[in-house]
């Protein structure tokens, strides 16, 4: 699973990308998945996640686009206005990706960090490589990881923040 | 930039001194609603602040999880506690601090903390 993170200042654009190698989805549900009352759930009627994500990107003058092949993987790009007023904040990435990585530790993430030529990248299965069985959820491993991320996006974002 | 160096060294240091955790039927899982709606009512913190203290405390035996919508909205944050052979506790409309009062009083003391559940909520 990769997410990345990419300010651009020159172009004036935050580019969010989420890709993943899994099931996909083909051409009828990449159509109805913006749309807010399509979910594969059976729990309810209403599917919430991308309609938000989409809306947060065209209000703020971005784009957003869907690709997805079944049995291959998916791969969502959102472009934001990066000082449109209408772009609502990043928030805290250092605790979504730490929360992400240590929860599922069944599943590999690629975080790309980059704000025009600084950035980073948190590669698990690097870190899973160096800790052999040692679980995320270790306490030193968990607060290593926490400000490995902490640190590296202050770094990146050398005093401002997106 | 923080280097992957010092991932190494925490390795060495833990090598041998750590029985590795492996998910057994003993483990309580307690799970946290971190959807839409859960976040917007603030389930991030409360993820936190259980995660921190489980660590913290070096509580064993329980894993702190998250979960999509639950499907109760109004009461987000709503935190599960599955114990093995117990009855599901869910406390709703949480805050960090009250998040750690179940840490201390429900999986540390064994006490299910009432005022919070859902069920005290609805009388």
């Amino acid at each position: 699973m990769g997410i990345s993170v990419i300010a651009d200042t020159g172009a004036d654009t935050l580019t969010v990308i989420i890709e993943d190698d899994g099931c996909g989805m083909n051409e009828e549900q990449v159509k109805k998945v913006t749309d807010p009352f399509y979910t594969t759930r059976d729990t309810r009627k209403v599917g919430l996640g991308v309609p938000f994500f989409k809306m947060a990107a065209l209000q703020s003058g971005g784009s957003f686009e869907i690709k997805s092949e079944p049995g291959v993987g998916t791969k969502v790009t959102a472009v934001f206005g990066l000082s449109n007023i209408d772009r609502m904040p990043l928030g805290d990435m250092a605790e979504t990706i730490h929360m992400i990585v240590t929860m599922n530790e069944e599943t590999d993430f690629v975080y790309t960090h980059k704000i025009d030529d600084r950035g980073f990248v948190l590669d698990t299965r690097q870190m899973r490589e160096i800790l052999g069985g040692l679980s995320f959820k270790e306490p030193e491993v968990s607060s290593y990881i926490k400000e490995y991320l902490e640190e590296n996006i202050a770094e990146s974002g050398n005093g401002t923040v997106i | 930039m923080k280097s992957l160096e010092e991932l190494k060294a925490i390795r060495e240091k833990m090598q041998g001194s750590v029985a590795f955790r492996s998910e057994d039927t003993n483990q309580t899982r307690v799970v946290v609603g971190m959807a839409t709606c859960g976040i917007a009512s603030g389930a991030r913190p409360v993820l936190t602040a259980l995660s921190d203290a489980v660590q913290s405390k070096g509580i064993k035996d329980v894993a702190v999880t998250q979960t999509g919508c639950i499907g109760l909205c109004q009461y987000e944050p709503i935190v599960e506690v599955y114990a093995p052979g117990k009855e599901k506790v869910t406390y709703v409309k949480m805050t960090p601090e009250k998040a750690l009062e179940v840490v201390d009083r429900h999986l540390i003391g064994g006490n299910v903390v009432t005022e919070y559940t859902i069920g005290a909520l609805a009388k």
